[in-house]
């Protein structure tokens, strides 16, 4: 039962960088800035590895939509097994209002085009935060959906998923296909060896642009500004534990 | 027949704003009570102007649509009771709010953002072709949200231009609304059109049980890092969290080494809260933790490392050993 996986990932700022306003209020600054893959997606690429070396799946496609450095994130991928690429050029100016809605288009366009049976995203995208695509994605397919997955086993009739809710662990069954977002505890994805990387550079990646899909790329938001958090006032060092139940009754903390 | 374009252009427009707002909370609860997630995002709904009403969908309704018209402000509220909707499953919810939107043209469909609504509602935006807004901390106008972007550390003020905004809501932005009050009417929510295929089972679940506070409405929130070192340690924040009546929390690091369940993980894709008071112990203050709780009133910090990023945020920083610490504060309160 070889399935084909599509996986998409997306090259943000690195999750350690502390992040800086634009000038013009309108955005933050990414030039000059480091960059990493969606640690998200690493973890959904993982888990198309493990899939592969199970021998459940023959084939990932690795997708990345974005501006020519989107091309890093997908040779990442490939270093990680990854058998080939798809990039979907997004001009640079475009990417603060493309949106999930956009991102799910092109996945679904994709995911027929290449007739796949799982679509593997991560839950978010630690930039904005959205938690949206995967779900969009099934919906524009009407296939079924396994979301914030910390474990995917194979069943007669296809997948079943534990997914991490705000209660604890859920369990459900999906049919095939199905699109699934990984969640943090899923697995720990494995570094690029070098003969992996150097394997990478070999490896098909096709462009294209989202007309070539026929998909709409108009904006749906517009971005009034991006802004600083407001800042804590300086805290201060307590001497030890009398000193800070003092301080947290004056707050009107404990009181007896 | 000539139209008297003063008088019945202002009465054509007071309709086309009266229409123009018009919003469905979705309800989340699970077949006894409500949520308290949907309170605030009632609130939330009722700070945009116009009808707020309710869909309630479910195994067995009558008892939270019960309570869900007893809330101040509310038109009406839909009900969908039908054993296909056990596990709340969005293949199946999906169609339901869609038979919904088609039927009423809500300009907005609001829900507190949870799981279960960051499960579902993103599948009706892309069926009604329209980019949802998650997790918003602000409403300016009907069109303009505020939402955090980067764990937290940039607000974005973002203007939709989608006919239907579909939002959810950060509970720990917008005040729950009081039960209580109210007499909504109740209606049979519109049938889903067509059938929807069998390609999602929902099998069962893991929640863990406490007596304990719910951290997204607790007061006062313990919460243990990789300093706390096994599950077993947690009970010291028990004891202290039993003595405050405070819930528990717990980093991302504590639940990834297996010290506790998922379900206490406070942070950027864990739980946001902001508790009148959050005691860190034993946890060094990564952004994507900040995220979650740099919002909380009072910001205590036990770590006995005083380089710690969390003594950077805290109100009171307590360098000391937290296994002699905590036993010491719980003890003096």
């Amino acid at each position: 039962m070889a399935l084909k996986v599509l996986v998409g990932c997306k090259r943000v700022i690195d999750y350690a960088v502390k992040i800086r306003i634009k000038p013009d209020k309108l955005g933050v600054v990414t030039e000059g800035v480091k960059h990493s893959m969606n640690p998200f997606d690493e973890i959904a690429v993982e888990e198309a590895m493990r899939m592969k070396e199970a021998k459940l799946v023959n084939e990932i496609i690795v997708v990345s939509c974005g501006p020519a450095q989107a091309m890093e994130t997908i040779r990442t991928a490939l270093a990680m097994g990854a058998d080939r690429g798809i990039h979907v050029e997004i001009p640079v100016d475009q990417m603060d209002t493309f949106q999930p809605l956009h991102v799910s288009k092109v996945l679904a366009k994709l995911a027929e085009k290449e007739k796949v049976d799982i679509v593997m995203l991560g839950k978010l995208a630690i930039d904005d935060d959205s938690n949206q695509t995967a779900q969009m994605t099934a919906s524009l397919l009407d296939w079924p959906q396994g979301v914030f997955a910390s474990k995917i086993d194979q069943t007669d009739a296809g997948l079943e998923i534990i997914r991490e809710v705000d209660g604890g662990l859920e369990t459900i069954r999906t049919t095939l296909p199905a699109v699934l977002s990984a969640d943090l505890r899923l697995n720990e994805p494995r570094y690029a060896t070098l003969p992996n990387i150097m394997k990478a550079k070999k490896k098909k990646v096709v462009k294209m642009t989202p007309a070539d899909l026929g998909v709409d790329m108009a904006p749906r938001i517009q971005i009034v500004s991006v802004e600083d958090p407001p800042v804590r006032e300086a805290g201060q060092t307590v001497a030890d534990v009398d000193d800070l139940v003092a301080k947290l009754k004056e707050k009107g903390f404990f009181s007896a | 027949m000539f139209s008297t374009p003063t008088k019945l252009s202002g009465l054509v427009n007071t309709l086309r704003f009266a229409r123009n707002q018009s919003t469905l909370v979705l309800v989340e609860h699970n077949n006894e009570k409500i949520n308290p997630v949907t309170l605030n995002a009632i609130t939330a709904a009722r700070a945009l102007g116009g009808e707020v009403n309710c869909l309630v969908a479910g195994t067995s309704c009558g008892d939270v649509a019960k309570e869900v018209s007893s809330v101040e402000g509310i038109s009406k509220v839909l009900v969908a009771e039908d054993a296909a909707f056990e596990g709340f499953m969005p293949e199946k919810l999906t169609p339901i709010l869609m038979a919904s939107q088609n039927q009423f043209k809500f300009t907005h469909i609001i829900a507190g953002a949870s799981a279960f609504s960051r499960g579902l509602l993103p599948r009706v935006a892309a069926q009604l072709d329209v980019s949802p807004i998650s997790d918003i901390i602000g409403i300016k106008d009907k069109d303009t949200f505020v939402r955090t972007i980067y764990a937290g550390n940039a607000i974005m003020t973002l203007k939709s231009m989608d006919p239907v905004k579909i939002v959810t809501v950060r509970t720990t932005a917008f005040e729950p609304a009081t039960v209580g009050g109210g007499s909504a009417a109740l209606e049979a929510a519109p049938a889903a059109a067509g059938d929807t295929a069998d390609v999602s089972q929902w099998v069962g679940q893991e929640l863990s049980k406490s007596e304990r506070p719910d951290l997204g409405s607790a007061k006062v929130v313990v919460s243990g890092g990789r300093g706390m070192k096994t599950g077993d340690n947690f009970s010291m924040l028990y004891d202290l969290a039993d003595k405050l009546g405070a819930g528990v929390g717990a980093s991302r690091a504590a639940v990834d080494a297996g010290m506790v369940p998922n379900d206490m993980q406070i942070g950027q894709t864990g739980k946001i809260i902001a508790p009148e008071l959050y005691i860190a112990v034993g946890i060094s203050g990564a952004i994507q933790h900040l995220a979650g709780m740099k919002d909380s009133k009072v910001i205590v910090a036990v770590n006995k490392d005083p380089e710690a990023p969390i003594f950077q945020v805290s109100d009171f920083g307590l360098v000391a050993d937290l296994f002699k610490a905590v036993p010491e504060i719980t003890e003096k309160i």
